[in-house]
């Protein structure tokens, strides 16, 4: 519950924060958090991923993105009523949705009593992996995980294409062109620390 | 950074443990937890901080730029690799069964296999995304 509400307290300071290195500090603080959070879920394996990749590697990529752009986010250009309307439908509707969920714990639900107590009992005898989280990523489930790390590899060469291109190119044209250039990737660093939020 | 002595310093100090700590993380994820996709991103993490402290030059003469980038494909290539001698047996495909004579043996083979795949393909990409933004910068 504390937890918890330090989540909140720091989306709130997230959503009041102009100063976009603030906005990365504090989703990096989110970051460990959630991970406080999933730990005392007893969700280990999830937890470690969120502490190194949210707080440790996102958090030095946003900084090194805000070294390319500006550091302070821009005001708004139009009026704020239909995000927000189309913000809180969204949050009417996910709470709504939780209605529906069963009880925090229960046994009895469809995700407990499927495929996860015939991976909790085979996998000892049938792969000799004590952790269970390891054996249904790399084995029951060595497709998606295959598919997963295609997925890593096609994210770095997509960076590394968008990056790398050419810069000379872009300085001869126009200063028009480089502006619109940079306007653009400083929406996307926006867009990266209102990901964050989530 | 050359007058920062303490940064220096301590970074010198960490480094060593935090990729033992990423080696622990790899061939420990059988028991405890991790694996190749966590170990990964810490190995990442110990090159990124060595370039932020010592600067890129130094970390190029570490990871060149040119071996990240051979690195990337390598690990999936490890992986997708490991699930075909189960093919050419005649079973299916990524079945680890088939890498030693006991089938529980062979899991665990084919599962430290494809995790090192993983751990290859994370770290690089990892770190060629941030030596992407790096020298974008200067």
């Amino acid at each position: 519950m504390i937890l918890l509400s330090l989540l909140a307290a720091v989306t709130l300071a997230i959503i009041a924060q102009r100063s976009l290195f603030g906005v990365v500090i504090l989703s990096g603080a989110y970051s460990f958090l959630m991970a406080s959070v999933l730990i005392v879920l007893d969700a280990v394996d999830v937890a470690m991923t969120e502490a190194s990749v949210g707080a440790g590697i996102s958090t030095v990529l946003l900084l090194s993105a805000l070294y390319l752009t500006k550091t302070q986010e821009s005001p708004p250009r139009q009026k704020m009523l239909a995000p927000l309307a189309v913000t809180l439908t969204t949050a009417a509707a996910l709470v709504w949705g939780t209605q529906g969920l069963p009880q925090f714990g229960a046994a009895d639900t469809p995700m407990h009593n499927h495929v996860g107590g015939a991976y909790l009992k085979k996998s000892v005898p049938e792969t000799g992996v004590a952790n269970v989280v390891s054996s249904v990523l790399a084995d029951y489930r060595g497709y998606d995980t295959l598919g997963e790390t295609t997925v890593i590899l096609t994210a770095g060469l997509g960076v590394m294409l968008l990056l790398r291109g050419r810069r000379r190119k872009y300085d001869r044209k126009k200063k028009t062109r480089t502006k619109t250039g940079k306007t653009g990737k400083a929406g996307k660093a926006g867009k990266a620390g209102a990901g964050g939020k989530t | 950074m050359k007058l920062d002595l303490i940064l220096r310093i301590t970074t010198k100090l960490m480094l060593p443990f935090m990729l033992l700590f990423a080696f622990y993380v790899h061939f420990h994820g059988d028991f405890g937890p991790g694996g190749g996709f966590q170990a990964g991103v810490i190995a990442a993490a110990t090159m990124i901080l060595y370039a932020l402290i010592f600067g890129l030059k130094a970390a190029r003469r570490v990871a060149p730029r040119a071996l990240i980038e051979r690195m990337m494909p390598l690990g999936v290539l490890i992986y997708a690799s490991a699930g075909l001698p189960a093919l050419f047996m005649g079973h299916n495909y990524l079945d680890y069964g088939v890498l030693a004579h006991d089938p529980v043996h062979g899991h665990e083979w084919g599962i430290l296999m494809i995790e090192t795949g993983v751990f290859i393909t994370v770290s690089s990409s990892m770190l060629a995304i941030f030596y992407a933004f790096v020298e974008r910068g200067k």
